[in-house]
């Protein structure tokens, strides 16, 4: 089997890598995943979250929020509705995140209110991690 | 007979005219490669999400369990008809074809004793389309101060669209855009968002895990879907009409300098009349002394 499978984040916008991988670290919405080459099919949606990359240049991180992953035995696609290379998230980006989250929170219907205050909670979460 | 003053200041303004539709095809042009390029770059996601949501909903179907955005309301009485135009005009049948395709189907709809609401993106459509059809409209969305067409714009229209159906206020929400086929070919498209409808029998995506489970899954893809195909249409539309507009304003450019080239043989007619004119007059003289 190959040691390594075809990795590619996407946003609506464009391609924001393409490499091949050796591991993917995902944030799952039911938990955290490490997909490697010959992983089980699997379709998982995202958390916000800290995605990370192992391929033969080093280790690079992402910070993904919204979308969904889909891993087979050879390729993982993430499809993240907002992307961005971890060195790349300033704490301005950060706070529009975690107020949007907040806003999407106060105006939640009521069956809704849970998942509004899990986003916001994983978003105030990734802020943390990242340091900011 | 319009005298030779006149005739060089209308070659002068056509002139000007032509160097006016010149610059804007080329500011057309280099703007053109811009929207496609987006286009075409944002292809890969819209495809992915096409087609992984096509799976879910092949196998979750049409069951009670289904999402509301999948499955519809059960009823198609209220129709909301997106109207995506220009925000400006100068770019040949662009808006019209849209607005043309919208009215047919709203016709068509009201003759058939439905409800239908107008939503329209673009300044150009609502013009076009609010004199006959204002008390239908429900709102506009203004692109004028957007610069570059992001996915934001297009997440705050779903979310509009989403908001609206949320509350009850339409059954079948339609796109009506210009589909970006070549540079002298847009094709006005209708899309079906609400309920989802996806071209083309879906080969279940056999084989997959689903982590949480399908119609969760397929519940939160399904927002984020209609707002992926606003995104499409929009950026579509963007290409359509720098497309449509690099046309127009080449036809303009070649019709200008046609006419330049009348007026000057004209100017040079009248020109040689009155020198004609003036040396018979002269021989004239001369003769009757």
């Amino acid at each position: 089997m190959a040691d390594t499978m075809q990795f590619d984040l996407v946003s609506p916008e464009r391609r924001l890598a393409s490499v091949a991988a050796r591991e993917v670290r995902i944030p799952g919405a039911d938990g955290d995943l490490t997909a490697m080459p010959g992983h089980a099919a699997l379709i998982t949606t995202l958390r916000p979250g800290i995605l990370t990359v192992v391929s033969a240049e080093g280790t690079a991180d992402y910070a993904v929020t919204g979308g969904f992953a889909e891993i087979s035995a050879d390729a993982v696609t993430v499809l993240a509705e907002r992307g961005l290379p971890k060195a790349e998230v300033t704490s301005a980006i950060m706070a529009a995140l975690v107020a949007d989250a907040r806003a999407a929170r106060a105006a939640a219907p009521h069956h809704m209110v849970d998942e509004a205050v899990k986003l916001l909670a994983d978003m105030e979460a990734l802020g943390t991690q990242i340091g900011l | 007979m319009p005298s030779l003053k006149d005739l060089k200041n209308r070659i002068a303004s056509v002139k000007n005219t032509r160097k006016i539709t010149k610059a804007m095809q080329m500011v057309s042009a280099a703007k053109l490669r811009r929207a496609q390029d987006a286009a075409v770059a944002a292809r890969p996601y819209a495809e992915r999400m096409t087609a992984v949501m096509a799976g879910l909903a092949a196998s979750v179907g049409a069951s009670d369990g289904a999402p509301r955005l999948l499955r519809g309301t059960g009823s198609d009485q209220t129709h909301l008809l997106v109207v995506m135009t220009a925000e400006r005009g100068l770019c040949g049948g662009f808006n019209s074809t849209i607005v043309r395709l919208a009215r047919a189907r709203i016709n068509e709809l009201l003759a058939a004793g439905k409800t239908v609401k107008i939503l329209t993106v673009g300044k150009k459509g609502r013009e076009q389309l609010k004199r006959e059809y204002g008390r239908h409209f429900v709102g506009h969305v203004d692109l004028t101060e957007v610069k570059r067409m992001g996915y934001d714009t297009a997440r705050a229209i779903a979310h509009d669209i989403l908001g609206r159906f949320e509350a009850g206020e339409f059954d079948v929400a339609t796109l009506y855009y210009n589909r970006f086929q070549s540079v002298i070919a847009q094709i006005p498209t209708p899309r079906q968002i609400i309920p989802a409808a996806f071209e083309g029998a879906a080969q279940a995506a056999a084989g997959y895990d689903y982590e949480p489970g399908e119609e969760a899954i397929l519940a939160d893809l399904l927002p984020r879907g209609v707002a992926t195909q606003v995104f499409t249409a929009l950026l579509e539309n963007g290409a359509s009409e720098q497309g449509a507009r690099m046309s127009a304003m080449d036809s303009a450019t070649r019709n200008a300098g046609e006419m330049i080239d009348k007026l000057t043989i004209q100017y040079n007619r009248s020109r040689q009349a009155a020198i004609t004119k003036e040396l018979i007059e002269i021989i004239s003289g001369a003769e009757a002394l």
